[in-house]
């Protein structure tokens, strides 16, 4: 065990499945000397060379169709697209090719490839540049979809996204490159579809992803401090989601938080709601609910900015409304 | 261009059986569509059977086509069977996809059929993709990337162009321009010059041939198919044509001047091929034998595609994803009980 930030986390994870497997390589803009816009490849292309470690021109239609093409040849792709928002120059590719190619040719072709690119907002870079997107991918079959919270789970499912035979959409969050935490280096790849309980507690699930899962730590501590015990489940997978896991949980607590960065209308956490409801309909102590940011671009000002964020601060608050009221 | 070169008759008479086999089967694909045999769309290659013929006789089983909505002619060019192709039109499970894929999306990869694509110009970017893992596995292989005139106008295409020759990979790039993007002549939505000259602007070496000619076509595609297998870089085959067809098989066309369509029919890459043979010599009851097999290999094709079986109804939920496969959740979310 090491402490490591994130950044290098998923740094050390890409070296270890291309020192593993001689078809992974990667490509994308500024991965070579600049070493990725937050680190996440520093090193690489001087351990692997510029035939592995790509330098790509600007050209994200390019990126993902190298990777698909690749990736139908027998090579294990992972592209680089630096931001969430300029995965939409790819949505195409992403969303017509990769996610149905081995369908639409039945069964004839794979696609194994991770398709990087890092959702949330990065303080102060305004609407093109602080978008949630995962719930575009989630409504796309074909696709699985990750997002990791921590350095040891950043290492971890990247790890299990490269050597997953689908096309994964691995979703890293853009504030959190600097975030240190305990990594094993030598941890086993994180099975892709199981969500992790951050924090065990018996009376409210609080379920979220990516950096908000963080926040729903941080919450469930002050709900701790008023008698509310929370159980936090980061689902590290939205698809497939870890249905037993929030399940059970919910079978045990009674009461159900879902929290993420994403905006509120057309998110995630409506479709986890509405299963929810449709299993526990009559059986929850409290109604289900949901957090997400409002439906408005991501503005620059700060206090405009802090208006869109969903924070530990909202989430308590959230929840301790759900005991107040009796559904 | 010159078509003075020698070809062996016995090669011109294997490419006339592949026109004619293309043909044939698009006759039968556009009736298959007016019977309800066929659904959705299908595109015919009606009129440009030279381009595909000339450019795949040039290749081997290892090199790889990629092709887009019009693109039974590549696949029966590359060696794909036509009944398994009539098969997945007519939506059986002996199709190329087992008939999940349909007229836009039949491939083969085991003999080199990378795939049709129903969105322009996403075969041509994914094919060089393909030729850089090509290059990065030293496989002795090359890609031909087929596309319509149309997609000179998508962006995506310029970034593949400049791809290609920045990593310089095996790729050859066919444009086969009938001159209609749709139903718009192309000429009419596209500004500056002619479009080979964007091509060259890359640096990527050009060349224009009549594409109604298969032994012209055959002949260039050999020169620079040869360049490229030499590790030469990209290379680029402009090919004249006409669609016979409207863009659709249901699209009757009407946008465009019967006169023009007429002018268009006599310059027959099939009869052009036949003339070239009957020049060499090859008698008339030699050539009325092609078209014969070529009849019986289609009407087996149809009559195969009639009497085959539907896919399996469990078939709608395999080969999305393994990881969160729906065929494990179909049980369950689709059973009709509630969760």
């Amino acid at each position: 065990m090491s402490v490591m930030t994130y950044a290098e986390a998923g740094c050390l994870a890409l070296r270890q499945e291309m020192e593993r497997d001689p078809n992974v390589w990667a490509l994308g803009e500024d991965l070579g000397p600049e070493g990725g816009t937050s680190g996440q490849y520093r090193g690489l292309q001087k351990l692997f060379g510029p035939q592995r470690i790509v330098d790509t021109p600007i050209s994200e239609s390019m990126i993902m169709s190298a990777a698909i093409g690749s990736a139908l040849m027998g090579m294990r792709p992972v592209a680089e697209l630096r931001f969430a928002d300029f995965a939409l120059c790819a949505a195409d590719e992403i969303i017509n090719q990769a996610a149905k190619v081995r369908y639409m040719l039945g069964g004839q072709a794979r696609v194994p490839l991770t398709i990087r690119a890092p959702i949330g907002m990065r303080s102060g870079m305004a609407a093109q540049h602080s978008q949630s997107v995962e719930n575009f991918w989630v409504a796309t079959a074909g696709l699985v979809v990750v997002a990791s919270a921590t350095p040891a789970d950043n290492h971890g499912l990247l790890k299990a996204a490269i050597r997953a035979d689908d096309p994964v959409v691995f979703m890293e969050h853009k504030e959190l490159w600097q975030s240190t935490g305990q990594v094993d280096a030598d941890a086993a790849p994180i099975e892709l579809g199981k969500a992790a309980i951050r924090r065990a507690g018996r009376d409210i699930t609080l379920i979220s992803w990516s950096s908000t899962a963080n926040a729903c730590v941080a919450a469930a501590e002050t709900l701790a401090t008023q008698g509310v015990a929370a159980e936090v489940i980061d689902l590290r997978t939205l698809w497939p989601w870890d249905r037993d896991c929030v399940f059970d949980s919910i079978e045990k607590t009674g009461r159900v938080l879902v929290a993420h960065e994403s905006t509120r209308a057309g998110g995630f956490g409506g479709e986890l709601v509405a299963e929810i409801a449709e299993a526990f309909h009559g059986k929850l102590k409290a109604r289900p609910m949901r957090l997400g940011s409002p439906r408005v671009p991501v503005p620059y000002s700060k206090p405009l900015e802090d208006m869109c964020r969903v924070g530990a601060v909202e989430i308590a608050a959230a929840a301790l409304k759900l005991f107040e009221t009796k559904v | 261009m010159t078509t003075a070169r020698t070809l062996p008759v016995a090669s011109a008479l294997r490419m006339l059986r592949t026109m004619r086999i293309i043909r044939d089967f698009e006759d039968a694909a556009g009736a298959a569509l007016r019977d309800g045999h066929a659904r959705g769309s299908v595109h015919q290659y009606t009129g440009e059977e030279a381009i595909a013929t000339g450019v795949c006789f040039n290749l081997t089983r290892a090199d790889f086509v990629s092709s887009y909505h019009r693109g039974h002619g590549h696949a029966i060019a590359k060696g794909v069977s036509p009944a398994r192709m009539m098969q997945e039109l007519y939506g059986r499970a002996g199709g190329t996809s087992g008939g999940k894929g349909g007229s836009m999306h039949i491939a083969d990869f085991s003999c080199g059929m990378l795939g049709a694509n129903g969105v322009v110009p996403d075969g041509v970017t994914i094919a060089v993709g393909a030729a850089q893992a090509f290059k990065m596995q030293k496989r002795a292989a090359i890609m031909v990337a087929f596309f319509g005139d149309g997609a000179l106008n998508r962006g995506p295409l310029f970034e593949a162009f400049n791809w290609a020759k920045l990593f310089e990979l095996p790729v050859l790039f066919v444009c086969e321009d009938n001159g209609y993007s749709v139903t718009l002549r192309t000429r009419d939505v596209t500004g500056g010059p002619a479009p080979i000259e964007r091509v060259k602007s890359f640096g990527i070496p050009a060349e224009t041939v009549n594409g109604n000619d298969v032994i012209e076509v055959e002949a260039a595609a050999r020169r620079l198919i040869a360049e490229v297998r030499a590790g030469g870089g990209p290379r680029y085959l402009h090919a004249h044509t006409y669609r016979w067809q409207g863009h659709l098989a249901h699209d009757r066309g009407l946008y465009r001047d019967p006169a023009e369509v007429e002018a268009a029919k006599r310059d027959d890459c099939i009869v052009n091929a036949e003339r070239w043979l009957t020049q060499q010599g090859v008698e008339a009851a030699v050539l009325a034998e092609v078209d014969g097999e070529a009849k019986q290999i289609i009407a087996s094709a149809v009559a195969e595609a009639l009497a085959a079986p539907w896919p399996d109804t469990a078939q709608v939920f395999t080969d999305v994803q393994d990881i969160g496969s729906p065929a494990r959740a179909a049980a369950r979310r689709w059973s009709g009980s509630a969760s």
